[in-house]
């Protein structure tokens, strides 16, 4: 087993389980910690794979900002305490067999599908300048439409949220 | 083939993480847990982008914008959801979903 393969098993594990946990755990906070080592561990796949800016992003996005928010908001709406009551039979067997069944086939589609598998060589570590240059270029590869929409999409999310949770005067 | 790494490896990674997210999507009733199970299927997705992105296609870089965006709009997402979920407990002292039937104002 070479070094990589070791890391990919490590870090595939940790999501498996902790996604598990994160969905079947019964008290609150614990599970927005499980969702954080959950991000933290694709974050770790992406270094693996040699994406450094995305997984830097992911880092300070995804596991610094987005769970920061949750665990806030659940220590404004719930107690630290309380436990979860526990879903019943009647919604967890249609949900797992939904959700088994279709990991079954998807994953079956995958083991069929004959994917290249010869090594592709190509750089070995993407350079942070042609990020850049790719995300205002408006040539072909160039992402400078996206770019613009998505800051539009922030704006609007950011005067969302303000107008959304401000207090009302009524 | 990724140094060893079989790209299938990942796409069943990312596939187990995604009906994780749906099975926590359709049990959990607190509004916060639902959230989070949007979080993991939206994560799952990146994952199979940058996978197929390296191992398919190493001289591009599209899979790698795609999570990009992928993660400016989860952040948006989660920022009003957040903001809807508090506005909710606000009115109603409680955010489990079986009780949001008066959300009509």
């Amino acid at each position: 087993m070479t070094p990589n393969q070791l890391m990919f098993a490590i870090f595939s594990a940790v999501i498996i389980i902790f996604s598990i946990l994160t969905v079947t755990s019964r008290r609150i906070l614990r599970a927005a910690i499980f969702l954080l080592f959950v991000l933290v561990a694709t974050g770790g796949l992406y270094f693996l794979l040699r994406f450094n800016y995305l997984a830097a992003i992911q880092l300070t996005l995804y596991a610094g900002g987005i769970v920061v928010m949750i665990i806030f908001s659940i220590l404004l709406t719930s107690h630290i305490a309380e436990k979860l009551e526990a879903p019943g039979l009647k919604k967890i067997i249609p949900a797992f067999f939904a959700a088994a069944g279709g990991a079954l086939i998807t994953i079956a589609t995958i083991l069929q599908h004959k994917f290249p598998t010869e090594v592709i060589s190509g750089s070995e570590r993407t350079d942070i300048r042609l990020i850049a240059k790719s995300l205002i270029s408006t040539e072909k590869f160039g992402y400078a439409l996206p770019f613009e929409v998505i800051s539009i999409l922030l704006l609007a999310a950011m005067v969302g949220a303000i107008i959304l949770a401000k207090k009302r005067k009524d | 083939m990724f140094e060893g790494v079989p790209l299938t490896w990942f796409l069943i990674t990312g596939t187990i993480m995604f009906f994780v997210g749906i099975y926590g999507f359709l049990v959990r009733k607190n509004l916060i847990t639902i959230l989070m199970s949007t979080e993991l299927i939206l994560n799952s997705v990146n994952i199979n982008f940058v996978a197929f992105n390296k191992i398919l296609y190493p001289d591009h870089l599209e899979g790698m914008f795609f999570s990009i965006f992928i993660i400016a709009v989860a952040a948006a997402e989660a920022s009003v959801a957040i903001a809807i979920i508090i506005n909710i407990y606000r009115r109603l002292v409680d955010i489990n979903v079986e009780k949001m039937n008066e959300m009509k104002y």
